[in-house]
């Protein structure tokens, strides 16, 4: 497609042009900088690569395309809202992005200023008219798993048609009872939206092609537990950010189109970092797109992210829902229950996130945690605390970093990273 | 042998040359281009090794050569060197504040560094002192000589600003105004020296360390005896040539066998 076909397009969804120019201008350079530059990258992530050089333009178009054909497009911001209703209605799910900082100023015009970025930039994109994909959606589907975000739906839902999941704070027998009947609620809500009825074998077929990009991302961290290590962190991290937005069955082409080959590299004992780089596992907040600054700053010190625990990692696709098949309404279950099984910060108590942390850290032979907090993401800032406690029990070291989009403090980041890996190489 | 230690910090540039001992020391204003001064620092030196620290080690490294360190642990080597059984360094410099803890042998077990603002930082206590209409060199003079007690509550440096300011404009003197400001920073030191679990001897080094009314009150708060080096701004720059010295690869170094692995 070329660019004027792409204009035309932004034209006709009502994007800002000239805020847009801004944005997709900046892009280039800073994907040049910090992915391009990388030395002997997987061939398999030119695909990846394609998708970011043309980020709102070819898969806008398809989403258009279906949305012409009648299909409903679907915009969601979290791992908590289940793709498989969607797609078993026929729908198409979109995860928004809403990591990046051009956004932020434009949504501080109404937010206040002290909300964490994610919520800034997820909201400034709407309000600026400069996403593409949200301006094609049919409906934004929010959560209640912060109290910002929440209460940001309220006031985007006066530009935007928005449904709220309700996600519970607790997984008492209560709110697992809360949650079924969200998820049932949603199924409602998404069947009256496409004017299509999910059937117990329409929501099976749904469950096995997510379980599929489940298990595609699940190989692909798998490939990072060896060592040396055959793809970068900033790598996989955009894998699993591409993942939220593009097509489902061709992600999982891609995906395992690129395991191949990690998995020849690993046997071949072929790394892109040396084998005493440090390893390093990062946990908390999410990281959108397009977000790289704290995998960038780690590798570009010299060493490698080897596993995300958080929302753009595995708390995204860990766990599958059982494909037992059944009803309509045991499938439903099923699927509630999975995802109730999340560890977000915003559960309490949210012991069972620890005991994923140290897992996690013995599976990809970490040599340090780095706990990654968006700031003003107080649920996350507070469970940091028992966070550094429980790996101070078990002796491995933690680095907390509170940080935005902006780049005022990649030196501070830089020399506590320096200053880390320092103390974790002596 | 020669060898230098250069630390490029936000408000000055510090240069050690170490031969046995401590050879020369040299300390400039940062500026607006620091990638020259420090060309200008090295033009006429002969040297067998330079190691760089602080904020523009990169960017003076990538230009000039020379190995990296943060200076984290620049100051924990420089602290070390000066008082063998140092094990906590504070180091408030222009732009942030840190501590660090250390092992008898001098490793780093733990730091703590302010986040991105200029709060706890000498930068407060410079915009803080022109507020006040005194140099940075009588500012402590200046707290020391109060004779009431008022608070300030922000550590914003801008939010501080404006309290100083509602604070002039009710009549207060500047005295109780510059001791309530040294007050709030002494706090904010001492809240993160507590976080990490300060040990016996706690040295106290970059340029804030030369203000005595700081230095006192950090040393009352934590009820803690505190050393303050005769030359507190030179312990990075002399931790870096000290670095130099020893010839040791900090940065991306290849010691396979001695690195530890949290999990092997």
């Amino acid at each position: 497609m070329t660019t004027t076909d792409n204009r035309q397009m932004w034209e006709e969804l009502g994007i800002d042009l000239k805020k847009h120019d801004m944005l997709m201008n900046a892009l280039p350079p800073i994907y040049k900088e910090i992915y391009l530059s990388q030395k002997s990258r997987p061939k398999g992530m030119g695909f990846f690569d394609f998708v970011v050089g043309d980020i709102h333009g070819i898969r806008v178009q398809e989403l258009r395309q279906h949305a012409k054909n009648g299909t409903i497009v679907v915009a969601t911001y979290c791992v908590f809202v289940p793709d498989e209703i969607i797609l078993a209605a026929e729908a198409i799910p979109v995860g928004l992005c809403a990591g990046a900082q051009f956004s932020v100023p434009i949504a501080e015009e109404v937010l206040p200023r002290n909300t964490c970025a994610l919520i800034k930039s997820s909201f400034g994109f709407k309000l600026g008219r400069i996403c593409p994909y949200v301006q094609t959606s049919h409906l934004i589907v929010g959560e209640t798993t912060c109290d910002g975000k929440k209460k940001m739906f309220e006031i985007l839902s006066e530009s935007h048609p928005v449904y709220v999941m309700e996600v519970p704070n607790k997984k008492t027998q209560l709110s697992r009872e809360l949650w079924r009947g969200e998820v049932k609620s949603f199924k409602d809500v998404i069947e009256k939206k496409t004017g299509n009825k999910i059937t117990a074998d329409k929501l099976a077929k749904a469950t096995k092609l997510v379980n599929d990009r489940r298990r595609a991302l699940q190989r692909l961290y798998k490939a990072r537990q060896s060592n040396p290590v055959p793809i970068s962190g900033k790598d996989a991290l955009l894998v699993t950010q591409v993942s939220f937005y593009d097509d489902v069955s061709r992600c999982i082409q891609q995906v395992n189109a690129l395991c191949d080959e990690l998995e020849k590299r690993i046997a071949d004992g072929k790394g892109v970092f040396p084998s005493n780089a440090p390893r390093i596992l990062i946990s908390g907040s999410p990281m959108a797109i397009p977000n790289w600054k704290l995998h960038h700053i780690l590798e570009t010190a010299g060493a490698v992210v080897v596993c995300e625990e958080s929302c753009t990692g595995t708390r995204m696709f860990s766990d599958l829902v059982p494909e037992t098949g059944g009803t309509l309404e045991e499938q439903i279950k099923a699927i509630a229950d999975r995802y109730i099984q999340i560890h977000c910060a915003c559960f309490t108590p949210n012991e069972e996130r620890l005991d994923d942390i140290l897992r996690l850290a013995r599976e990809y032979k970490v040599d340090g945690i780095v706990h990654y907090n968006l700031q003003f993401c107080h649920t996350y800032a507070n469970e940091a605390v028992k966070v550094e406690r429980a790996l101070a029990k078990e002796g491995i070291p933690l680095l907390r970093v509170e940080t935005d989009y902006s780049d005022e403090d990649a030196g501070q980041l830089r020399t506590r990273i320096d200053a880390f890996l320092e103390m974790i190489r002596r | 042998m020669i060898s230098l230690g250069l630390d490029v910090g936000s408000r000055t540039i510090v240069l050690v040359a170490m031969d046995e001992g401590i050879a020369d020391s040299v300390i400039l204003e940062t500026g607006v281009n620091p990638l020259r001064r420090c060309q200008e620092l090295l033009a006429e030196r002969s040297y067998q090794k330079l190691v760089i620290t602080g904020y523009g080690r990169h960017l003076v490294s990538s230009a000039l050569g020379g190995e990296t360190v943060s200076e984290i642990r620049s100051y924990a080597v420089g602290a070390k060197y000066l008082y063998p059984d140092c094990c906590t360094v504070i180091d408030v410099g222009g732009q942030d504040c840190k501590v660090t803890l250390l092992s008898a042998e001098g490793e780093m077990l733990k730091f703590e560094m302010n986040d991105r603002c200029a709060a706890g930082s000498g930068k407060f206590l410079e915009v803080m002192s022109k507020t006040l209409e005194v140099d940075i060199g009588g500012f402590s003079d200046l707290a020391l000589g109060a004779s009431r007690v008022v608070h300030i509550n922000s550590l914003c440096t801008v939010f501080a600003e404006s309290e100083v300011v509602s604070l002039i404009s009710r009549g207060v003197e500047s005295s109780a105004i510059a001791m309530a400001l040294h007050e709030a920073i002494a706090a904010r030191i001492t809240s993160m020296v507590r976080r990490i679990g300060a040990r016996d001897r706690v040295v106290f080094a970059g340029g804030a360390a030369l203000n005595k009314c700081l230095c006192r009150l950090v040393s009352e708060k934590l009820d803690i005896e505190i050393t303050v080096p005769p030359e507190p701004q030179i312990v990075g720059a002399l931790g870096a040539a000290l670095i130099a010295k020893a010839g040791a690869h900090f940065q991306n170094a290849v010691i396979e066998e001695t690195k530890p692995r949290a999990f092997k």
